[in-house]
């Protein structure tokens, strides 16, 4: 495709106008708050509110030597390893049957892609909802089934319902692009290794996984991007972080660290680290994941 | 089909109407609490059975909400519809003029202006939460659809969306165009607009969906009740604690905050595909 255009037109000023709203938006909510992050991170705030003291990298030396800090980090880890593994996997199995069916296969289609209109904050209270210790219809089953639940007492219950909710509101989006990277498989490949004898497993092994490769490589991004940063929601309605510390994710933690505790240069460092862990998860998706698959 | 095996065609119903069932309960067993008394739920467990009290409790969550909120659902709809309303149309509009420029025009920093609103994808309201609720405190944007709706409406995907759209565009519409002497904006409004009409619609229904759900910036910049929007709503009628719940009306209030965004998906669900596949391109 051209990159650029041959026909133009000539203005001195009107491209200007027509960036203008989208420039001004950008430099004072996005540039502006990004520059104070940067600045306050290497600051630290005296008791009374007064004067800024400047102290270097020490807000991050701090960060990384606080074990409730680096907590959080595993636990967003186990989290987003979870969410991505677990929503690629049950949306994958969805789609290759789908992919099989003839007819009705819309419907499904249909059906399943709804908890994408869900809000996470909903998701998470739906879930909250059937797996409340006190009354929650789930819940009730797994106690009367012998298992001890309460996810408000017990970190890896908790931390199980927010995967679970996670997963949910993410399976439709993956299963859409699944489904049309299965459908865009040529149809001879399959038709010709099953003239050669091979059974559909042996085929989804050989062929269809291997093809489908983009599309889960730029899913997986895509869903750890997710787990990350979209899942706020879940997390504040279903545990609020805890039981303890359980499910304190980065980015519920400087949520809290900035608006509850009130620490400014701390809760800036972790912002300036999130920052680089966006920009690399950016990359990533920019740089190795293959951007013109069909579709 | 490659081959005919009524076995795997049996199972692949299966798995999927398990898969389905999966899916749908949550939302099943919410409506269910929708129609229920709160001493129904409370006796747990509930029954699986729609009740009889739908009409009483969306009344009731719609008039009053739930708990010790004195703002009805009904006015936070109002707020939500209008936050994704204005951030959706908002978003199309800005980024389908910065397109433009960027692509019809060749002009001194070009390039630096394109690079400055890629950057914004790596910078979600998550990574900068303080600094720019301070900006919006500052600007006395607090508590005002401004602050819900503006500080969210600058766009690089949608920006890419169009830019890559125009490229496909003939040059030789541009050149006859500008022969019949139609100036830019004569161009873009009677050529560009009209052509743009599907990507318009896919990117709308994305864009709708994102700003009805949207969640920690409407909690950090309302503090009044009646600017509150559906979804943090049930945030804070949860927030009293088990007893103190009216699981009821907290229940009625979640259907009535998925039921927009699920209507627009259900009702453009082509040109849903459509955005969830352009916009990741």
């Amino acid at each position: 495709m051209a990159m650029e255009k041959r026909a133009r037109f000539r203005s001195p000023w009107l491209p200007y106008v027509l960036l203008a709203p989208q420039i001004a938006v950008t430099i004072v909510f996005f540039f502006l708050p990004a520059g104070e992050a940067v600045y306050y991170s290497a600051h630290i705030q005296n008791a009374f509110g007064g004067n800024l003291e400047f102290v270097g990298f020490d807000n991050f030396r701090e960060l990384f030597n606080d074990q409730l800090y680096l907590n959080s980090f595993r636990v967003t880890a186990v989290f987003s390893a979870l969410v991505a593994v677990l929503g690629l996997g049950i949306s994958l199995v969805l789609a290759v049957f789908a992919d099989r069916i003839v007819r009705g296969a819309t419907g499904y289609k249909t059906l399943l892609i709804w908890p994408y209109a869900v809000a996470p904050a909903i998701a998470g209270v739906l879930w909250m909802f059937l797996f409340n210790p006190t009354l929650g219809v789930v819940a009730h089953w797994l106690r009367r089934a012998g298992v001890d639940w309460n996810f408000l007492l017990y970190g890896d219950q908790a931390m199980l319902l927010i995967v679970l909710a996670a997963v949910w509101k993410q399976v439709s989006y993956n299963f859409l692009f699944f489904l049309a990277g299965l459908q865009s498989i040529p149809k001879s490949l399959i038709e010709a290794a099953a003239i050669d004898g091979a059974g559909p497993f042996k085929r989804f092994v050989t062929i269809v996984f291997p093809l489908l490769s983009p599309t889960t490589f730029f899913l997986l991004v895509v869903n750890i991007v997710y787990a990350f940063f979209d899942t706020f929601g879940i997390v504040d309605a279903v545990t609020s972080g805890g039981p303890g510390q359980a499910t304190n994710i980065l980015v519920f933690k400087v949520f809290t660290d900035g608006f509850k505790a009130l620490d400014l240069g701390g809760s800036a460092a972790q912002s300036v680290v999130l920052m680089a862990i966006v920009i690399t998860l950016t990359v990533i998706q920019f740089r190795y994941v293959e951007r013109k698959v069909q579709y | 089909m490659v081959e005919h095996r009524p076995l795997l065609t049996f199972l692949s119903h299966a798995v999927l109407i398990v898969g389905v069932a999966i899916v749908a309960f949550p939302l099943y067993v919410t409506f269910v609490a929708s129609t229920r008394t709160v001493e129904e739920i409370l006796a747990a467990p509930m029954p699986l059975t729609p009740g009889s009290h739908f009409v009483d409790n969306y009344l009731a969550a719609l008039a009053h909400g739930a708990g010790e909120s004195t703002a009805g659902v009904g006015r936070m709809m109002v707020n939500s519809l209008i936050s994704a309303l204005v951030i959706s149309i908002g978003k199309i509009v800005i980024s389908l003029l910065s397109a433009f420029a960027i692509v019809y025009f060749r002009f001194p920093l070009r390039t630096f202006f394109f690079w400055m609103i890629f950057v914004t994808l790596m910078l979600p309201v998550e990574v900068r939460i303080l600094p720019t609720y301070q900006v919006v405190s500052d600007l006395h944007m607090l508590d005002t659809y401004a602050g819900l709706t503006i500080p969210l409406i600058a766009s690089a995907t949608a920006t890419f969306l169009f830019r890559q759209f125009f490229l496909t565009i003939p040059d030789e519409l541009a050149e006859a165009a500008r022969i019949d002497g139609a100036g830019p904006l004569r161009f873009l409004w009677d050529v560009v607009i009209p052509m743009s009409k599907t990507n318009i619609a896919a990117l709308f229904v994305i864009l709708f969906i994102l700003g009805w759900n949207q969640y920690l910036w409407p909690l950090l910049v309302t503090t009044q009740e009646s600017m509150y929007t559906t979804v943090i709503a049930i945030r804070r009628m949860i927030s009293g604690g088990d007893a103190a719940t009216e699981w009821n009306l907290v229940m009625a209030t979640a259907m009535l905050a998925m039921l927009p965004p699920a209507l627009v998906v259900i009702a453009m669900q082509r040109w849903f595909v459509k955005g969830l596949v352009d916009s990741e391109k």
